[in-house]
């Protein structure tokens, strides 16, 4: 089948880009969408052209690198699949199709379709962790969980960290991102200790970084490749209110030890 | 990122206005404010179909509350002012969050309501500012009498431009409410599998019943219904 | 410079050897820690977990991933579960149990003492993870589920539906960044490690490229840790990631690290079939599905029948005729042969005949189709979403693909290689697993290695060094940096006809069909004839575009690909020179009548152990001989 793309080629982050039209004449339908990208950098190099340049990595859908929107959705038309795991037969023969980056003050552009996503990486280090040194670790069955609270914690830990909830965002807000790892966390005893305190940090970190708001129009819900619930941001909201709102100082006398 | 203090409540509030969740969470909860006031206005206001005596006298009974009367009036005026300053201030970080617009964007799930809010809002706004110079103090009113709200009414609405002008106003509140009430519940942190389903119903109902209500008011007059 | 191959095991009853190694170790005092820097390349579950432990102990970490993010290490696609000898379910497991089993699922090609070690601390990263925020599975009562897996007759395996290495990376990735806020751990993302630093025969540091800049620099350390992953992607075609890469390890190998048994490759049973020449990289479907699934092909050749309509007495579920005790569970290498065996005789089913069904239908039936889409939900739309079959209602096609390399740099008791200070953990290091790895056992080991092992070998070495002592002034660091910058200048100078991604496919061809799941010696050395060919036109006729001061994809791409067409002439050699089976190794020319894997212990007990000896010239084979004190040396059985 044929493919008409339609490419944002950038050169760098501080140059301006442009979309550039390209046209594919031998698509197989059982390709993935990446591996037709495959086939047009194969030819653009024999040209003798530079490739387009778009993260990829694993090509099952889980380590989260790929990702860019095809005509305004990430990770194109399909629910629950990454662009690595989207394949040519949800195409029809000679559809034209626009290739852009993810689009956030947070996320700029390094190159044609790939972008810096370090910022996640930053709110992550704000607060997204339980803090436990390796070899202080109580046996693990002394701490039960609830298996419904394991399992909503599996659902929000599902999260990839591929972005498309911010390029889906109309305000390019992380509340999905943040607020999946917030639930994930806060949903299991052992994160409880610093339940608050992370609530406080991720979402001051998230503000920091530039990423915009939640209104609630659940369009990451919709195109989240893993289906992370905004469930988890009802949570989020609800535990940093109750954090700021609870506070307490640290003793001035310092530890108790 | 060094550990936070919080140590007035000063401090406090600042902190938690700050941050995005901060913003959004007052506008949720002026916004229930609002919501309970239109509401509650809706309900007073359908006095008008048992008559001019009726009216009258619920208003008159609104204006002997005095003093509650005026604290009713600044907690919507501050509910007002924060809903807006939230929505600006969030309006702007919108703007500065995607500095480059796609060149091509879909939506998948939002709901034009959702979509509208930033729009549907302004409007509103410029409806209430209006509203009130009509039938409040009356100076955008063509013959405003003081303690006659029935008769304010009738012929206010009798000009079809300020009516359409309502009509139109209530729609978008309606569909401001549409999005608005179940987002409310969303962003103070209420979301359960079980009920949000209900919350969505309850949100859609609601927006029918207030813009249903509202719009009723001009067209009953218009066509001829309340005299 | 011959090698001393000293493995420093200690003596003595085998559960007693590492705390009796701990006791030996010498320490580092908290206050000093900070002077030490350790160089930490990979941020996946080995190096990552190493680089957050090491953080948490006070040394000064950098840490180097050509990543945007640690969270995107291959390790996260481990699907079905980590094992650990917790016993919880009753069933008689022990951390005995478990060192005898991965011995003899690694064919008996592999240090008593290491695995020991392995098992003995497969209980403490449960708890680590679980403490961690982990969300394992778990039963109604709040306690941990298991599962079982390939190899063992217990169910030791912890799982996180059908993503556990994602679950177990992103732990260790947010106690990793919980390292960078404090400050004690420093990330560099988007850099790769081009070369290795060798001072006075102490590996010294790294030369690395900024991916996005293109910049050039040069790191110095205490010690370099290398967790940089295995090769596979030698074969183009695997389930490795596509960025995964030897040149690390290739480039330490060069620079005088030894090369363990290049050669131990596991190809894994179940992976979803190709389908085109277009085809970037092979999926896996995770062993797990073993458990409840039912692995057949047609009693008659060439059957092409819609499967369903194919009645139960015409079926052929193969494994379980000839591996009765273990069933669709025996290990993978024998899984793996014996799907090629079905194939190759003619019984193959879908495109080629290159595939066998994995069945679902009884299972479904037996356990309703709920309790199979919670345990393998996510595996199941991913195999639909691939293929655009339902795998509730058809039964899968699988067929064997390379998945995991259980060979690389060699490394003795404390995971150093033979660089003093360079230590090697996780898939890139060729310890623990021996000649095939039992499913669940990489997890394992990458978190071992990273959390409770290093944090005592790497504190014991640098006890006894001196922090500093040298700048990136030095003359080595100088012409390993000119090095690098001449050998991009080359690939980009070329501007030949063919694609770096040509070349990467024609030497897994060589690859798959000489060395693969099958192996003999005049294929072995027929290879070692195409591949040096290969090389030489890559040189010559390599098409790598854009400039070396930029984000340059191919570039990357063309350094890695030619890593690899000397990685695999190496593993060839070592291939024809290990003249036995053993495990995923096998040689056609040694054999059981019945076709299994015929080990030669007189011969080949022992570790091959590859030396550099300079660019055209062959290799020196070294050899480290395995010692048994603890189990006996058996033909393995799964009958």
């Amino acid at each position: 089948m044929k493919i008409i793309l339609n490419i944002w080629r950038q050169k760098n982050s501080s140059s301006p880009g442009k979309m550039v039209r390209y046209e594919l004449g031998n698509v197989n339908e059982h390709m993935s969408f990446l591996e037709m990208l495959d086939v047009l950098n194969e030819e653009l190099t024999r040209k003798g052209e530079e490739p387009v340049t778009f993260e990829h990595d694993c090509r099952e859908g889980i380590c989260g690198s790929c990702g860019f929107m095809i005509n305004g959705i990430p990770h194109g038309p399909e629910r629950g699949t990454t662009v690595c795991q989207l394949h040519m037969r949800h195409f029809h023969d000679g559809e034209e199709l626009w290739l852009e980056p993810f689009r956030a003050k947070a996320f700029p552009v390094l190159k044609d379709l790939m972008v810096d996503r370090s910022a996640f990486d930053r709110i992550i280090a704000a607060g997204g962790y339980i803090s436990i040194n390796t070899g202080s670790a109580p046996e693990a069955n002394s701490i039960p969980v609830k298996k419904q609270c394991a399992d909503r914690a599996m659902d929000a830990a599902a999260c990839i960290g591929c972005g498309a909830c911010v390029a889906a965002c109309p305000n390019a807000s992380a509340s999905l991102f943040v607020s999946a790892k917030i639930a994930h966390l806060g949903l299991l005893p052992q994160g409880e200790p610093e339940r608050d305190r992370r609530a406080m940090r991720m979402v001051l970190k998230m503000t920091e970084e530039g990423f915009g708001y939640c209104t609630n129009t659940g369009e990451c819900e919709a195109i989240c490749p893993k289906g992370v619930k905004i469930e988890n941001i009802a949570m989020m909201h609800r535990d940093f209110t109750r954090a700021v709102a609870l506070f307490r100082e640290e003793s001035k006398a310092g530890g108790a030890g | 990122m060094g550990t936070i203090a919080l140590n007035s409540g000063l401090e406090r509030t600042a902190f938690f206005y700050q941050s995005v969740v901060g913003k959004k969470v007052v506008m949720a909860v002026t916004g229930s404010v609002l919501c309970l006031f239109v509401l509650g206005h809706m309900l007073g206001n359908m006095q008008i179909y048992q008559g001019a005596e009726k009216l009258n006298n619920y208003a008159a009974f609104l204006q002997g509350l005095g003093a509650g009367l005026w604290a009713v009036r600044l907690v919507l005026l501050a509910c007002v002012g924060l809903h807006i300053l939230s929505a600006y201030q969030l309006w702007r970080l919108k703007l500065d969050a995607r500095p480059t617009p796609y060149v091509k964007k879909a939506t998948v799930a939002t709901t034009y309501a959702a979509r509208t809010m930033t729009w549907s809002g302004p409007i509103v706004l410029a409806f209430i500012i209006y509203h009130l110079l009509h039938f409040t103090t009356g100076q955008a009113h063509p013959d405003f009498r003081r303690g006659d709200v029935y008769h304010n009414v009738i012929a206010g609405f009798s000009n079809p431009a300020a009516s359409l002008f309502y009509i139109v106003a209530n729609i978008l509140l309606a569909i401001h409410l549409y999005h608005g009430v179940w987002s409310m519940f969303q962003t103070v942190g209420v979301n359960h599998p079980r009920y949000t389903p209900w919350l969505k119903r309850l949100s859609k109902a609601y927006a029918w019943v207030i813009g249903i209500g509202n719009v009723s008011f001009p067209l009953a007059v218009l066509t001829g219904i309340v005299k | 410079m011959a090698f001393q191959l000293d493995s420093r095991t200690p003596s003595g009853p085998l559960e007693q050897r590492w705390s009796k190694a701990k006791q030996e170790m010498k320490l580092v005092s908290p206050a000093n820690r900070r002077k030490y820097t350790v160089i930490v390349v990979g941020s996946g579950l080995a190096g990552g977990s190493a680089a957050a432990t090491l953080g948490e102990l006070g040394y000064n970490v950098k840490c180097f991933s050509f990543h945007d993010s640690p969270r995107r290490a291959h390790s996260i696609a481990a699907q079905g579960g980590i094992n650990a000898a917790k016993n919880y379910q009753n069933d008689g497991d022990s951390v005995y149990r478990l060192f005898y089993d991965t011995i003899k699922g690694g064919d008996f090609r592999s240090r008593e003492s290491n695995v020991y070690r392995l098992a003995e601390v497969s209980v403490n990263i449960i708890d680590q993870c679980v403490a961690q925020g982990v969300p394992f599975a778990r039963e109604y009562g709040g306690t941990l589920a298991n599962r079982s897996f390939g190899g063992a007759q217990v169910s030791r395996t912890f799982y996180a539906r059908g993503q556990t290495g994602q679950q177990l990376l992103l732990g260790c990735y947010q106690a990793l960044e919980r390292q960078v806020d404090a400050g004690r751990v420093q990330m560099f993302y988007r850099h790769e490690m081009l070369d290795l630093v060798v001072i006075d025969g102490r590996a010294r540091g790294i030369v690395t490229r900024n991916l996005v800049t293109g910049s050039i620099d040069c790191h110095v350390a205490d010690a370099v840790v290398l967790a940089t992953g295995g090769y596979g992607n030698a074969f183009y075609l695997s389930t490795n990631a596509k960025n995964c890469n030897a040149t690390a390890i290739w480039r330490a190998y060069k620079r005088g690290a030894g090369f363990g048994n290049p050669c131990y490759t596991q190809i894994h049973p179940t992976c979803i079939p190709q389908s085109g020449d277009y085809q970037s990289k092979l999926t896996l479907m995770s062993e797990s599905l073993r458990n409840d699934g039912r692995i057949w092909v047609p009693k008659q050749k060439g059957d092409t029948r819609n499967p369903n309509e194919i009645p139960e007495d015409e079926r052929d579920y193969y494994l379980e005729r000839m591996y009765p005790a273990f069933g669709n569970l025996c290990p993978r290498d024998i899984a793996s042969r014996a799907a090629k065996l079905m194939c190759d005789q003619g019984y193959g089913v879908g495109p080629g005949g290159r595939g066998v069904y994995l069945d679902f239908k009884e299972s479904i039936g037996r356990l309703g189709r709920k309790t199979i889409e919670e345990r393998y939900g996510n595996l199941f739309e991913m195999y639909e979403r691939i293929t655009g079959e339902d795998p509730y209602t058809v039964p899968m096609r699988i067929y064997p693909a390379v998945h995991y390399t259980m060979g690389g740099l060699w490394v003795d008791y404390h995971l150093q290689s033979t660089i003093p200070g360079l230590f090697v953990l996780g898939e890139a290091n060729f310890s623990d697993h021996g000649a095939n790895r039992l499913g669940a056992s990489a997890l394992m080991q990458g978190l071992a290695d990273g959390y409770f092992i290093i944090s005592y070998t790497v504190g014991h070495f640098l006890a006894q060094v001196k922090p500093g002592g040298v700048n990136t002034d030095h003359a080595e660091f100088r012409a390993a940096r000119q090095e690098v910058d001449e050998r991009t200048r080359r690939l980009l100078s070329i501007k030949g006809r063919k694609t770096v991604d040509d070349f990467h496919r024609e030497l897994g061809k060589i690859l798959w069909e000489f060395c693969g799941m099958a192996r003999n010696a005049p294929g072995l050395k027929h290879a070692l004839e195409k591949i040096p060919e290969l090389r030489e036109e890559f040189w010559q006729n390599v098409n790598v575009p854009g400039s070396a001061e930029d984000l340059n994809q191919s570039l990357e791409k063309a350094g890695r690909v030619a890593d690899f067409l000397e990685l695999g002439e190496l593993m060839c050699l070592d291939a024809l020179e290990r003249e036995e089976s053993c495990g995923g190794h096998f040689r056609e020319e040694h054999q059981t009548e019945e076709g299994e894997a015929k080990r030669d212990d007189e011969r080949f007990c022992h570790a091959a152990v590859w030396e550099y000896a300079g660019d055209g010239k062959r290799p020196v084979r070294h050899v480290e001989p395995l010692q048994f004190e603890f189990v006996h040396l058996a033909q393995r059985s799964y009958k």
